[in-house]
């Protein structure tokens, strides 16, 4: 038999575009999991969510090496400007046509609560860590959903009740007109009112857009509250207790900042800020895990630091993965509320907020931790802003499982 | 104690001092409007923009050259005049004869890649800017606690609007720049330089807005976004007024303030929009605003 020398090349060259594709081919059937980080890029709340919590999605895929337990993680990310239209619109083309398993950190309670019910329909996983209000494991809870971080009833009862507590029996809040404020001013409201004290009035002022507080400020200080309440976020909070102090409204009232991240500290200062009990459920400085964290992650995001929500991105995202490792990619692909369930059943534990469990609404609970913030002379370093003050262990801290009046939750 | 309308005195009387500062704000702002599009013709979206750079200018001045708040009141402004300057010798001044929407398109577009730029750099938290030593503290009124700094906010941009509007409608220098805007080519041939004279009046419609940025910066916090905060009101004061009209926007800018801040105590939710409620009672019965000459 003769061979001709046009075979044995063909022979070779098939066998190295074989070798060469194989590998790839086999990298190809690997199951992608894509998760999408919707949040604020541009707005008020862009330096508490933004870009940092990518980073820290991101440092968990890394850290995780998926690629070791036999699938792919692909992360994407957009802007959502604040808009819940815009949100669902973005999500709905997410799901459909770019194949995203799982949504993750969406702050703006108005935004996260249109969510829930496209995340349902299209049995997704929604993992939440920006968004504040507790409706969201309560009336408008869902099985596709986990609230990772905090809420507005755990800011209400760790703030709200240690300033109740210290006396500020008379409150008045300064509410940002839209689900969120609303929410935390009425939890808040149901504490005072339940630990003896009253409320004098509130002022709702239009969300986003509004900048100058004054006439607000002055309006709670003619109330004669002992109390200032503050139920805003971002840059509100900053505007409002900057000229909370520019108006001598912080000589006659406590003010209670019921939510405020470290990212709001720092760019209040501590001249301004000190002071100010505030509650976040993640603190960079908290032990060393925290600190441990924080050194990794730094590096990609030098000039805004991990606060609470991007904290529960990386702790989140990393929760996630295990979960997917453990039953499946393709499994966790195919059903949002399998995979949330077998989330709510594996012990979470990470460098962020240590052991936690998740309840079966979804709530995860992380401890409470209400801090002080230093004067300018006791800040040793950059962004060495808290003092600890009181911790409100997990299973303390959120609202009781039979009175969310969650639709799934049996009682 | 009195009342008014069920509210305590006091209280309004309150309301209606900070309603004035406020209206300081739009004043200055919608005063560098009316004289970039009374001369230009050129409706400037990017003030907003170049305001907050006012603000951003004297935080850089402070945070990396020590460069204090009264140096910078000045200073600030000529940055970013010049910046001003640049932009219309560049881009700006080619849209002169084209319609006004080609103007608004470009300007838009500027404070867009303006604001992002300083987003992108700085985040959106905004930077603490303290208030002067000089202006520390408060004054009892009796009605009311006032900020020692909000009293020099209102006298500073009284002084700085009245001295335009005299500067432009009492002096020689404004005489010729009316002229220009009425019949370039024949005061252009008297020997005056008219397009030297039109960068200059942008300019100093720039300087403005980044005077009042100066001022707002210990106010609020200094941030990309501050700028888009104000510019939609203040372009509602402008055709209020009447597009063009000095006057006319200072009158509206301290008036529109006083209405906002009222809406404040009696229904606080409808506060952003009170000023376009009175934009389109104002359009329906005088449609070229309160102070537009007729055509």
């Amino acid at each position: 038999m003769t061979i001709s020398r046009r075979a044995i090349l063909g022979t070779a060259a098939a066998a190295t575009v074989a070798t060469g594709v194989l590998p790839r081919a086999r990298a190809q059937a690997l199951p992608t999991l894509k998760i999408g980080v919707l949040n604020d890029q541009s707005g008020p709340y862009q330096d508490t969510g933004g870009l940092t919590s990518v980073i820290c999605a991101k440092q968990a895929v890394e850290e995780f090496g998926p690629a070791a337990k036999g699938f792919n993680v692909e992360i994407i990310t957009a802007d959502h400007q604040n808009k819940p239209d815009l949100a669902v619109s973005i999500a709905r083309q997410w799901f459909d046509r770019d194949g995203v398993d799982m949504l993750l950190d969406v702050p703006t309670s108005s935004v996260a609560l249109a969510l829930q019910s496209v995340v349902r329909e299209k049995n997704k996983v929604y993992l939440n860590s920006g968004a504040a209000s507790a409706a969201l494991t309560g009336a408008q809870c869902s099985p596709n959903f986990i609230h990772w971080t905090y809420d507005t009833y755990m800011l209400a009862k760790s703030t709200g009740g240690a300033m109740v507590k210290a006396g500020g029996d008379s409150w008045y809040f300064l509410t940002a007109d839209y689900a969120f404020g609303k929410q935390l001013t009425s939890d808040t409201t149901a504490l005072v009112n339940a630990n003896g004290g009253k409320v004098l009035g509130s002022a709702e002022y239009p969300f986003p857009g509004t900048t100058d507080f004054s006439s607000f400020l002055v309006q709670a200080q003619a109330s004669g509250a002992k109390v200032l309440g503050l139920s805003n976020a971002g840059a509100d909070t900053v505007n409002s207790i900057k000229q909370a102090n520019e108006f001598g409204v912080n000589k006659s009232m406590k003010l209670a900042a019921l939510l405020m991240f470290i990212t709001d500290v720092h760019a209040l200062g501590l001249d301004v800020a000190h002071g100010l009990n505030l509650t976040e459920s993640f603190y960079w400085d908290l032990n060393d895990r925290t600190r441990a964290f924080t050194k990794r992650v730094l590096p990609k995001t030098p000039k805004n630091w991990p606060n609470m929500t991007h904290a529960g991105c990386y702790s989140a995202t990393l929760h996630y993965l295990k979960t997917a490792a453990d039953m499946g990619a393709a499994e966790a692909k195919k059903d949002g509320v399998a995979t949330i369930n077998r989330m709510k059943k594996m012990p979470v534990d990470d460098d962020c907020f240590g052991k936690t469990t998740i309840r079966e609404d979804g709530r995860n609970l992380v401890p409470a931790y209400l801090f002080e913030v230093k004067k300018p002379e006791e800040s040793k370093g950059p962004w060495d802003y808290y003092k600890l003050v009181t911790t409100t262990p997990g299973d303390q801290a959120y609202r009781p499982l039979a009175e969310g009046h969650c639709s799934f939750i049996k009682t | 104690m009195f009342m008014i309308f069920g509210i305590p005195g006091p209280l309004l009387f309150g309301q209606l001092l900070l309603g004035l500062i406020n209206g300081a704000f739009y004043a200055m702002l919608s005063l560098g409007l009316a004289v970039i599009f009374g001369m230009l013709n050129i409706i400037n979206f990017a003030h907003g923009a170049l305001f907050m750079m006012g603000a951003f200018v004297s935080w850089m001045l402070l945070e990396y050259l020590g460069i204090g708040y009264f140096p910078a009141l000045i200073l600030s402004p000529l940055i970013v005049g010049a910046f001003g300057l640049l932009l219309e010798k560049t881009v700006v001044s080619r849209l002169y004869k084209l319609d006004h929407i080609y103007g608004l398109l470009l300007t838009f577009g500027l404070a867009l890649v303006v604001e992002g730029l300083f987003r992108n750099a700085y985040g959106s938290s905004g930077m603490p800017y303290r208030i002067p030593e000089a202006f520390q503290g408060a004054t009892n009124l009796g009605f009311m606690y006032m900020p020692n700094y909000r009293g020099w906010v209102v006298l500073a941009a009284v002084v700085v609007c009245f001295a335009t509007w005299a500067v432009i409608e009492k002096t020689s220098l404004g005489a010729t720049l009316r002229a220009a805007t009425e019949n370039a080519p024949l005061v252009q041939a008297f020997g005056v330089n008219v397009p030297r004279l039109i960068s200059v009046t942008y300019a100093c419609g720039v300087a403005l807005a980044a005077f009042a940025g100066v001022l707002a910066a210990p106010i609020y916090s200094v941030n990309p976004n501050m700028g888009s905060n104000f510019i939609n009101t203040v372009f509602a004061v402008v055709v209020i007024g009447g597009m063009g009209s000095i006057m006319g926007s200072i009158i509206t800018g301290f008036g529109l303030g006083i209405i906002e801040g009222l809406t404040k105590v009696f229904y606080p939710q409808a506060s952003a929009t009170v000023v376009f409620v009175v934009m389109v009672i104002v359009l329906l019965a005088r449609p070229r605003g309160l102070f537009g000459k007729a055509a």
